[in-house]
């Protein structure tokens, strides 16, 4: 083992057309597509499959070990190496990308998917809230963000204006996305819970995502322009929003710092930047905490003001990344996941393309 | 968005009361609230932490350090919100503060009442209008609401030792949580439950391995493929496992003992279980071959039933148990 950790790519990216509710599919029946156009792009079938991982959440579903049904999509016998996390499907790629580190496995499969259509998600959220101090009040998901939102104005990051054009400026972007569930420039409306106005949240939605990771020259023969994953981490912050400083994320920037994004001796600049800013103000923060400036480009896909299926939209940011990177669009590329409230938990991968590719 | 009026919905319901034990720490907290006082934990740096907790977030130190802090305090941030919520401190518009309680080091969310967004701002000087009946939980506060006073005039600008210990302390909570939805099975199982209505039962066809799943999940888990071509099965079917059970469930109208099989429907790749009836419950043998028995307005079988056909023999369901 004195060769050090093996490459590790991003090989193939399928997702869904995101859509505000899915009444005639069942979990796996939303899934499924998505996990054959995943294997069919990388040539695999599941039978190839060293370790599959999926990310999805009871509470959307309203049913205990609810990603048991999904699992029937990918065909669990003869028995498979398999794990799910109850979080955004970023953290299944993170343990999937360690599995493959170890080198037990050499291709892994990853999904994540969340019907929201269900129930009322800004009330479901509450539910991950400390349930002594902060749950019985039942803060709704666009409340905290907009205490967020209000402290980055008090601080002069940002003012509703500049919110207003992160949110035309996604939903333009979106325009070229097929799967997007907001493409498009839309009125931003009223205030929801003031500073933050309709456009400032992210749509409510059903939809689905995966990727397949593959190691070494395995990932070389299933890609032809792998998304290599030179570093990837997660860092978590206190629980309690008024013991942190809500205007900045610094688990954000020690996340990319330990996942290489500002290496100085990288042989390429940082050109895009797929950040999980649920929440126009949420786009400052990140872009503060990571340093980004105006050379890299930030969310060509829309990002989740354009489509945020919980528990898929951080996946879809790495495949999002990854998928630029396979069309050659980008060289060197960030993408974040995020989870809990006000931008808690946060994910970084640095994506490269091969030097020479 | 207009709901598909062909897709089956029914309202589902997760209600479940939150019971949690507190520790020492927490327990002074909301006892205190209780009592009308507010307590804070002092970190080693010397930071208050209100509301406090066990551990200190950035050493992860044990912190039992109590202080007592302020009624009033400054919002440190703030957001109007139009249109309560159901469960939230307040049914009138108000806005969700941080509150840094004159003392505290660090701030607590809450409700501000206020008439409108205009009378709210950052650094706006508020106090805690306490509920009528306190019980020991954050809902002690009934909300915040502003107040004339300036922070060098607050009546507690420093916080004071406190030694935590109230008569019938509070050692934990309830915390109530309801969510509601509205369930749509999908396709396969919304075809099984169309068929169920008209006492038959559907299953789909595998187009790999050919198995035939009953109930129909629209997947086959073998093979992760979609499984697409319906099949009827049954109504008879052989009993392949069985158990006697001896407990009477709560609120169950079966006399015990009785009988709790696997059935696999003629034509079924998998058994479903079921009750069987209709038989001396120490007559029931693997084999025995048996029917449905619905009774009126019913979604599913009751029970089932021996058919009176002779039993099947071994080598037909062996695969099926």
């Amino acid at each position: 083992m004195s060769e050090g950790p093996r490459d590790v790519a991003i090989v193939a990216f399928a997702q869904s057309d995101h859509r505000r509710r899915t009444d005639e599919l069942s979990e796996v029946e939303m899934v499924m597509p998505v996990l054959h156009e995943v294997l069919d792009a990388a040539g695999l079938t599941t039978a190839d499959i060293g370790f599959t991982c999926s990310g999805s959440s009871d509470y959307l579903a309203g049913r205990a070990f609810s990603f048991t049904m999904t699992l029937d999509g990918v065909g669990a016998w003869p028995p498979i190496s398999e794990s799910h996390v109850e979080t955004d499907g970023a953290w299944a790629l993170y343990e999937a990308w360690v599995k493959l580190l170890t080198g037990e496995v050499d291709t892994a499969l990853v999904y994540a998917y969340g019907k929201s259509s269900p129930g009322s998600v800004r009330d479901v959220l509450t539910r991950q809230l400390d349930p002594y101090y902060t749950a019985p009040l039942w803060p709704d998901s666009v409340a905290l963000a907009a205490l967020q939102a209000q402290a980055l104005i008090d601080a002069g990051d940002t003012d509703e204006t500049a919110l207003a054009a992160i949110a035309g400026r996604s939903r333009k972007d979106a325009a070229a996305n097929p799967h997007a569930q907001l493409p498009g420039a839309r009125p931003q409306g009223d205030h929801v819970v003031a500073p933050l106005r309709t456009g400032d949240c992210p749509p409510i939605g059903d939809g689905a995502a995966a990727v397949v990771l593959a190691a070494g020259d395995r990932a070389r023969e299933l890609c032809a322009r792998p998304a290599w994953i030179t570093g990837m981490d997660h860092r978590v912050e206190a629980h309690a929003l008024g013991v942190r400083d809500l205007t900045d994320s610094p688990s954000t920037r020690l996340a990319a710092e330990r996942a290489g994004a500002f290496d100085p001796t990288a042989a390429r600049p940082l050109d895009t930047a797929e950040l999980h800013a649920p929440f126009t103000s949420q786009e400052v923060v990140l872009r503060k905490a990571l340093g980004l400036g105006d050379d890299v480009r930030i969310n060509p896909s829309g990002g989740a003001l354009a489509a945020n299926p919980l528990m898929a939209a951080g996946l879809i940011r790495l495949g999002e990344a990854a998928a630029r990177i396979h069309r050659g669009e980008s060289h060197r590329a960030l993408a974040h996941a995020t989870s809990g409230p006000c931008l808690q938990q946060n994910l970084v991968a640095v994506l490269e393309a091969d030097p020479r590719a | 968005m207009p709901a598909d009026p062909d897709v089956l919905r029914a309202p589902l319901v997760v209600s479940f009361p939150f019971t949690r034990s507190l520790g020492p720490v927490q327990s002074a907290f909301l006892t205190g609230l209780r009592e009308r006082t507010v307590l804070g934990v002092r970190t080693e740096a010397g930071t208050v932490l209100v509301p406090p907790v066990e551990y200190d977030p950035e050493t992860a130190a044990e912190l039992r350090g109590l202080v007592e802090v302020g009624t009033t305090g400054t919002v440190t941030t703030w957001a109007w919100n139009p249109e309560p919520r159901p469960g939230q401190p307040l049914t009138t518009p108000f806005a969700w503060v941080l509150v840094r309680l004159d003392g505290a080091g660090t701030a607590l969310l809450h409700a501000l009442d206020a008439p409108g967004p205009d009378h709210v701002r950052t650094g706006l000087r508020v106090r805690i209008r306490w509920a009528a009946e306190r019980h020991g939980a954050i809902t002690d506060i009934a909300c915040f609401e502003p107040c004339d006073d300036t922070a060098d005039g607050a009546e507690n600008p420093e916080p004071r030792a406190h030694d935590g210990v109230f008569t019938d302390p509070v050692t934990g909570i309830v915390a109530p949580a309801r969510l509601d939805y509205t369930y749509t099975p999908g396709r396969a199982q919304t075809a099984w439950l169309d068929a169920l209505a008209e006492r038959r039962t559907v299953g789909e066809r595998c187009p790999s391995c050919t198995q035939v799943y009953v109930p129909p999940r629209g997947a086959c888990p073998t093979c992760g493929v979609a499984t697409t071509e319906r099949v009827e099965v049954g109504p008879r079917g052989t009993v392949t496992t069985y158990c006697v059970v001896n407990i009477k469930a709560k609120n169950l109208d079966i006399d015990v003992p009785y009988v709790y099989a696997h059935i696999a429907l003629d034509g079924a790749g998998l058994a479903l279980h079921g009750r069987i009836a209709g038989i001396p419950y120490d007559q029931v043998r693997m084999g025995l071959r048996v029917e449905p028995v619905w009774t009126d307005g019913a979604r599913y079988p009751d029970h089932y039933r021996p058919s009176g056909e002779p039993d099947a023999d071994y080598d037909t369901y062996k695969e099926l148990l």
